[in-house]
């Protein structure tokens, strides 16, 4: 693959980001100064005013290079994928959360990982060296491993972080991909990888930091622990 | 052959291999892998190489065996937890850096 020709759509889902987005543009811009890239910025219907700062991006950096491409209202992670593939004209679409929990600076290392191996999906990990959680308490760190070790133990996904949403699709494989996913919230992370490798598509992994911005309401409550079980038992059934 | 290709990691296997090889529901997968050591355990019984007393045990054994490894993979994988403080702190250093630029544009760069 001739590496001068790739083009990279990344594709943001908004709600209520109207500082973040305007961070997070400037960073992928500062990190991706010899790449070929588009933002498409999948706004729900923000009240906060989050597209008029979007339209200003667009005027500072060009509308070929941030696309807004919004929705009337809240309508959920996996359709905000699907809107923004429709969208996407680049051989390559990176997902990943507005909210500056995934950092810009390492996208290189994705596109990086991708020419060397030849990957299909390249996904960002929190859990090996190199990548890391900061903002986390015990708590939060011991329902996330154990949560991880049950998911090893019964789906043998094949990716150390399951529930990771900052990763590189090729355009091709995210559409076959995501066609096939039902589930909502982060199940549907969990089942795009692993419908991935089942299908057999190659997937590699580096290391990324997560820096959780949102304390105090990432309270992991009983229901959620019940949704992620049923979620490891649908996955376990249907993959 | 066709037994490693069943449990085989996915990633080292071409689309089109895989394809053909493993339409199987996973769930499927782990009940014929009970399935085998069940066989085993039924054939130790009748074998009786082991005293009968013990091989009527093994499935418990097998059962704390699995609980035990799983609680030390999660003890472990706690300790090892990566942590990366220092990253707070660069990203504070990048937001600074991006209102600074964006001010200067014109973005509105008030909080939330």
């Amino acid at each position: 693959m001739d590496a001068a020709k790739n083009k990279y759509s990344i594709i943001v889902p908004t709600y209520n980001e109207r500082l973040n987005i305007a961070l997070i543009v400037y960073l992928i811009f500062k990190h991706l100064r010899d790449v070929d890239f588009e933002i498409i910025v999948v706004d729900d219907g923000s009240p906060d005013g989050t597209q008029e700062v979007v339209k200003h991006l667009q005027r500072l950096y060009g509308e070929d290079r941030i696309l807004l491409r919004p929705r009337a209202k809240k309508l959920g992670l996996g359709t905000a994928y699907i809107h923004g593939l429709k969208h996407v004209s680049g051989n390559f679409v990176v997902i990943m959360d507005a909210d500056l929990s995934h950092h810009p600076k390492y996208l290189p290392s994705f596109i990086k990982k991708q020419l060397e191996t030849g990957a299909s999906i390249v996904t960002g990990t929190r859990y090996v060296t190199g990548g890391g959680v900061h903002g986390w308490n015990l708590m939060r760190k011991l329902t996330s491993r154990g949560a991880n070790v049950l998911a090893q133990t019964l789906l043998w996904p094949g990716v150390s972080d399951l529930t990771g949403s900052f990763r590189l699709y090729k355009k091709s494989v995210l559409e076959d991909v995501i066609s096939s996913c039902v589930s909502k919230g982060y199940v549907f992370q969990m089942e795009m990888i692993v419908r991935a490798s089942r299908k057999g598509y190659h997937i590699e992994e580096v290391p990324i930091t997560f820096v959780d911005r949102v304390f105090g309401s990432s309270k992991l409550g009983g229901s959620e622990i019940v949704e992620y079980l049923k979620g490891l038992i649908y996955l376990m059934i249907t993959t | 052959m066709l037994f490693t290709s069943f449990y085989s990691p996915a990633s080292h296997w071409t689309p089109e291999l895989v394809f053909i090889a493993n339409p199987v529901k996973h769930v499927l997968k782990l009940l014929s892998l009970l399935v085998v050591i069940s066989a085993l355990w039924i054939g130790l019984l009748q074998a009786s190489i082991i005293p009968q007393s013990h091989t009527w045990l093994l499935p418990i054994y097998f059962i704390v065996s699995l609980g035990c490894y799983g609680l030390f993979m999660v003890g472990v994988g706690l300790m090892r937890f990566p942590t990366c403080p220092q990253e707070a702190l660069l990203l504070q250093q990048d937001i600074a850096e991006a209102k600074d630029f964006l001010k200067q544009k014109g973005v509105d760069v008030g909080s939330n």
